[in-house]
């Protein structure tokens, strides 16, 4: 057996570290509800588990997402996971060779350049010398890189990078210290017996012309012993904690176990998985313009530590851009709505009032509009929609004509679920006792809403869904135009339900579509999102002024949103018109 | 003979130029529209007197009428080019003028009352704005719905994109507190069975001789002021419009009835300030007019050495004040042109943004 | 008891020092936005709930100010945060982050 008393400190970290990672996610899975715990069990014996490899592969090791933000960052992320894991796999198949035994003690691998140097050939012997340099020689280069982003972020398409905590940056000098130890450590020995590969046997002839290799030898695998082993015990308490846990979280996410309405096991698998990366950091408008740390990265790291103030949770704009974003795919809106409930209050808003219930149509009708509560402060969507609705002979009941009592979102974004469902209660009346079959609203926020929490069993439709259904069927028909136009994807509509195309194509039929910088999935919000307690009136018109400045960028001859709230934040902004996609339609029909 | 060329033929760059003139310069005048006035032009009567807006027009372009001024109509600057203290300008007709000076008076826009798309201008056929309503006077025409009904009820609102965050305007716009009164009375003296509301939230009555406005609106027009900021207004089946407003006095929302609605827009930095502040390199305030050397003592002044300020290009004013200031910009030039030791005056820098500490 | 022929009424002053601004105070240092409120009313009666009750940011704002908390907690009670008086303010008030203090402000001084 190869021993020496450097072993100890990393033998002593991985068994620490694996202890408390055991520990950890033992009592995680216990927390976990019944029905998602036998969800995970059998996903073991289902093709979810190798659609779990094949995620671990493309984001864990390749790190796919992180190309998309930016291929340098994508790089250095690659370098290190997919290149640590490939010198820990050649590492141990060459120790298997080596030794022609199966079993060896796990460290071997980790220092098999000290204990074996002789001149033994054995299969492939120089093949893996020349393998474990090189991969040697990316990782010294993804550290390089690593020490470069802290002093030049910009360089890997990154404005901003996360603050670290005590924790995190000594997890992160050690990181940085073992793979240039490691180096050195078997640079030492080759220089000794002239065993290495290109890269350490030609440093170790070079070492061995200046330096006394014999004294320097053991202190270089002790250091590099140590390194691993302040690494291993800091990382269940660093931002490295993401890299056994994401193996986790990719596995039951596969599974089928989603965020739902609280915290629970799974939901700490999400929050520990948060590589703290900053990837949300840049992707935040918040961050723009104001300098509170408010961003996804800072509150994940708030709830690790326990320290989470309701001002992180309530200054959101719930856009979504960093979910959207994340490399790891933490639901970190969904986190947050949680959160809020946190702070739901006893003292109610009661809603007895709106027993005073809307009249249902005096004839039944199929189709209800409910303009919602913003529209009817853009009252040009409300009379676009009429007069298409007149015009293509549909017979509609307007069902918030005279105001009604709100979809209950707004309450739900403040936390207030239980008022919320108060409110629900009474509309979702409202839209029983009115006969509908088919629900039609111009607000997103009320779309979102009707369709997530509302269980209407009755179609429910975003205006500019139906418009392109009336389209389609041939009940009008547009006329287009020389006009080019840039649309606006309102938070909701895009990332929230998905309903990307629809107002596209009505636009194509009416004109020339621009595209934008970031659009569809990657959106920028108009700055006035609802979901905001927190953030003064000055700073959202400054975000609704970079936004602008995006959609603007090609000078369209208008610009096209689908929510009124939208609309109405832009426009104040705007040096071209800005219309609904019912106001465009109304006009070319 | 020294030349200083002014961009803008409204009443500042009309007045200005006259006393430029007469002080012995060469002046040419830009003026973008075919017609010198400026605002004024599309204005009926002026408060707090009554006149005739074309009265004050006339009594300028006399002032203009001096062979010294050489009026550009229909003209713009494309280019400005600084040679140590002398100017080189060239016009959209390719003319190149050579000036010691430049006298900017580029004056105010309208706020577009579109933006604020819950007062529904644009979109209901009987909303308009003050301007609108002054172009109805001035052209003699009565004052009709769109279905060509004489009107029962009126409403003016106040401070139509003016002290708005919303809209982007922080400020107030100084004249339309007044102008509502006085096309309160008009509207009134047209159609005496009228009824008139104006909603307001604050009415500023600074000007000498407001209040005695404000005064006979109340006693001899009986126009009724409300002391509340319009929410929405709808369009009733027909043409006329349901109003929001809380009547804030009684603390209760109010539902009212009118069938025509007036605007009363504020004033926004013009287009010919944007312009030439780009052109020129000249820094604009937070509220997107001139940003002027000093607030107290220097308001005619700009940051580059011959170039100079007259008028509403600065921020909201009355025509009183307006004239007043283009004499004083004109006195301001001559100090200048004639080496005097006073155009070496300094004040401390002030701060203008201390007062906007969010931006 | 016997009947005078008068009955007492009570002193229709607000006692500005009497009542309690604790609550306007613990909203003031946390929104500091609504000591913008010009009193417009663009929000009341632009208000969906106050289309049905007496519901009145305005006043809410106003009467918080002058320590009349008991209509005020009465009143709060009908708001859905819809948010449209937030978009009307001209002063950029955040309404809504105002009234979810005031209900915490009534909830620590058990008001």
């Amino acid at each position: 057996m190869n021993y020496n008393h450097f072993v100890i400190p990393f033998a002593a970290g991985a068994l620490i570290l694996f202890a408390i990672l055991v520990a950890r996610y033992a009592y995680w899975i216990v927390q976990m509800p019944r029905s998602d715990r036998r969800k995970a069990w059998t996903g073991f014996f289902r093709p979810a588990f190798f659609r779990s490899l094949w995620e671990v592969f493309r984001e864990s090791l390749i790190h796919k997402k992180v190309f998309r933000v930016n291929a340098m960052l994508g790089w250095m992320h690659m370098s290190f996971a997919f290149g640590w894991f490939l010198l820990i796999i050649f590492g141990t198949i060459e120790t298997k060779f080596h030794k022609h035994k199966v079993f060896n003690m796990p460290y071997d691998p980790i220092f098999l350049r000290y204990f074996e140097h002789d001149e033994k050939q054995f299969f492939f012997s120089q093949g893996f010398s020349f393998v474990m340099d090189f991969l040697l020689l990316i990782l010294l280069a993804a550290t390089f890189l690593a020490i470069f982003k802290r002093i030049r972020s910009r360089f890997f398409g990154m404005k901003r990078t996360t603050r670290l905590i005590l924790g995190d940056r000594i997890a992160l000098y050690s990181l940085w210290s073992v793979f240039p130890l490691r180096f050195l450590a078997e640079s030492f020995t080759s220089g000794l017996h002239h065993n290495g590969g290109f890269l350490t046997g030609t440093a170790g002839i070079a070492f061995s012309s200046f330096l006394p290799l014999q004294q320097l030898e053991l202190p270089a695998w002790w250091a590099y012993s140590s390194a691993l082993f302040v690494f291993f015990v800091f990382l269940p308490f660093s931002r490295y904690n993401h890299i056994p846990t994401e193996l986790f979280l990719i596995f039951l996410r596969n599974c089928g176990i989603k965020t739902s309405g609280r915290f629970s096991g799974f939901t700490e698998f999400e929050i520990y998985s948060c590589s703290r990366c900053g990837i949300c950091i840049d992707k935040c408008q918040l961050a723009e313009v104001r300098p509170q740390q408010t961003q996804a990265v800072y509150f994940l790291q708030q709830i690790r530590r326990n320290i989470l103030q309701p001002q992180t949770t309530f200054n959101c704009l719930q856009c979504g851009r960093c979910t959207e974003f994340c490399p790891v795919g933490i639901k970190a809106d969904t986190l947050r709505s949680i959160k809020r409930t946190d702070y739901s209050l006893e003292y109610g808003f009661s809603y007895k009032y709106a027993e005073e219930k809307i009249p249902p149509p005096a004839l039944p009708v199929d189709v209800g509009y409910f303009a919602g509560c913003m529209t009817h402060l853009t009252p040009s969507i409300k009379i676009a929609m009429e007069n298409i609705m007149k015009k293509a002979g549909v017979r509609y009941h307007f069902i918030d004509r005279d105001g009604t009592v709100c979809c209950g979102r707004p309450l739900s974004l403040s936390g207030n679920e239980r008022q919320a469902r108060l409110l629900m209660r009474e509309n979702k009346y409202i839209i029983r006792n009115s006969g509908i079959k088919t629900l039609v609203t111009s607000c997103p926020i009320c779309l979102r809403v009707f369709r997530e929490s509302y269980d209407l069993g009755i179609e429910v439709l975003h205006h500019s869904q139906y418009l392109l259904r009336l389209a389609e069927e041939g009940k009008i028909s547009l006329k287009p135009t020389d006009a080019v136009f840039a649309y606006h994807d309102p938070c909701d509509l895009g990332r929230g339900l998905k309903i990307y195309e629809e107002p596209r194509m009505l636009i194509a039929r009416c004109g020339e579509l621009l595209h934008t910088q970031q659009e569809k999935n990657e959106a920028l919000c108009c700055g006035n999102s609802l979901a905001d307690f927190v953030t003064p009136e000055p700073r959202k018109q400054e975000m609704r002024d970079h936004t602008l400045q995006e959609l603007l960028l090609n000078n369209p001859d208008a610009l096209i949103t689908a929510c009124p709230l939208c609309k109405k934040s832009l426009t104040y902004g705007s040096n071209v018109p800005v219309k609904d996609i019912a106001e465009l339609v109304a006009e070319n029909q | 003979m020294k030349n200083i060329v002014v961009i803008g033929g409204g009443i500042a760059g009309m007045e200005a130029s006259a006393f430029l003139a007469a002080k012995g310069y060469s002046v040419d005048l830009i003026e973008k529209n075919d017609t010198l006035g400026g605002r004024l032009a599309n204005w009926d009567r002026l408060f707090p007197t009554m006149r005739r807006g074309s009265e004050v027009t006339e009594f300028l372009a006399e002032g203009v009428m001096q062979e010294a001024v050489k009026v550009h109509l229909s003209a713009d600057i494309v280019r400005v080019e600084r040679h140590h203290d002398t100017f080189l300008l060239v016009t959209t007709q390719g003319n190149e003028l050579h000036c010691d000076a430049i006298l900017l008076a580029t004056g105010y826009d309208l706020f577009d009352a579109r933006r604020k798309e819950e007062y529904g201008y644009g979109i209901y056929d009987n909303v308009i704005t003050s301007a609108d309503l002054e172009q109805i006077f001035s052209s003699g025409r009565d004052i009709l719905t769109q279905k060509g009904k004489k009107p029962s009820r009126v409403g003016f609102v106040h401070c139509v994109g003016s002290r708005d965050e919303k809209a982007g305007h922080t400020y107030c716009s100084k004249v339309c507190c007044v102008t509502g009164v006085k096309q309160a009375i008009e509207v009134k003296q047209q159609i005496p069975d009228a009824e008139i509301f104006n909603f307001y939230m604050d009415l500023r009555m600074y000007g000498m001789h407001f209040e005695a406005l404000y005064k006979k609106a109340q006693e001899d027009f009986n126009v009724q002021f409300v002391r509340g900021r319009l929410s929405e207004a709808a369009e009733n089946l027909d043409g006329s419009l349901a109003l929001k407003v809380e009547d804030t006095l009684a603390g209760r929302p109010m539902k009212i009835n009118v069938d025509l609605l007036v605007l009363l827009v504020g004033c926004t930095p013009s287009e010919g300030t944007r312009k030439m502040a780009s052109l020129l390199g000249l820094k604009l305030g937070f509220n997107g007019f001139f940003k002027t050397t000093d607030q107290h003592t220097m308001t005619n002044y700009s940051d580059i050495p011959g170039v100079f300020f007259a008028g509403t290009c600065i921020g909201p004013n009355t025509i009183t004040n307006a004239i007043t200031d283009a004499r004083a910009a004109a006195t301001a030039i001559d100090i200048y042109l004639s080496g005097n030791q006073l155009a070496n005056r300094k004040m401390k820098p002030h701060e203008e943004f201390w007062l906007y500490p969010s931006h | 008891m016997k009947n005078f022929g008068y009955t007492r009424h009570t002193d229709r002053q607000i006692d500005f020092d009497a009542t309690d601004k604790r609550l306007y105070q613990f909203v003031f240092d946390l929104e500091p936005s609504i000591n913008l409120c010009i009193f417009c009313g663009t929000c009341a009666a632009t208000c969906s709930a106050g289309h049905f009750t007496t519901l009145s940011f305005r006043r809410i704002s106003l009467l918080l100010r002058r320590g009349m908390n008991d209509i005020v907690k009465k009143e709060i009670e009908n708001c859905m945060l819809c948010g449209k008086c937030q978009l009307v303010c001209p002063k950029g008030v955040n309404t809504r982050n105002v009234i979810l203090q005031i209900v915490k402000g009534i909830e620590k001084y058990e008001l």
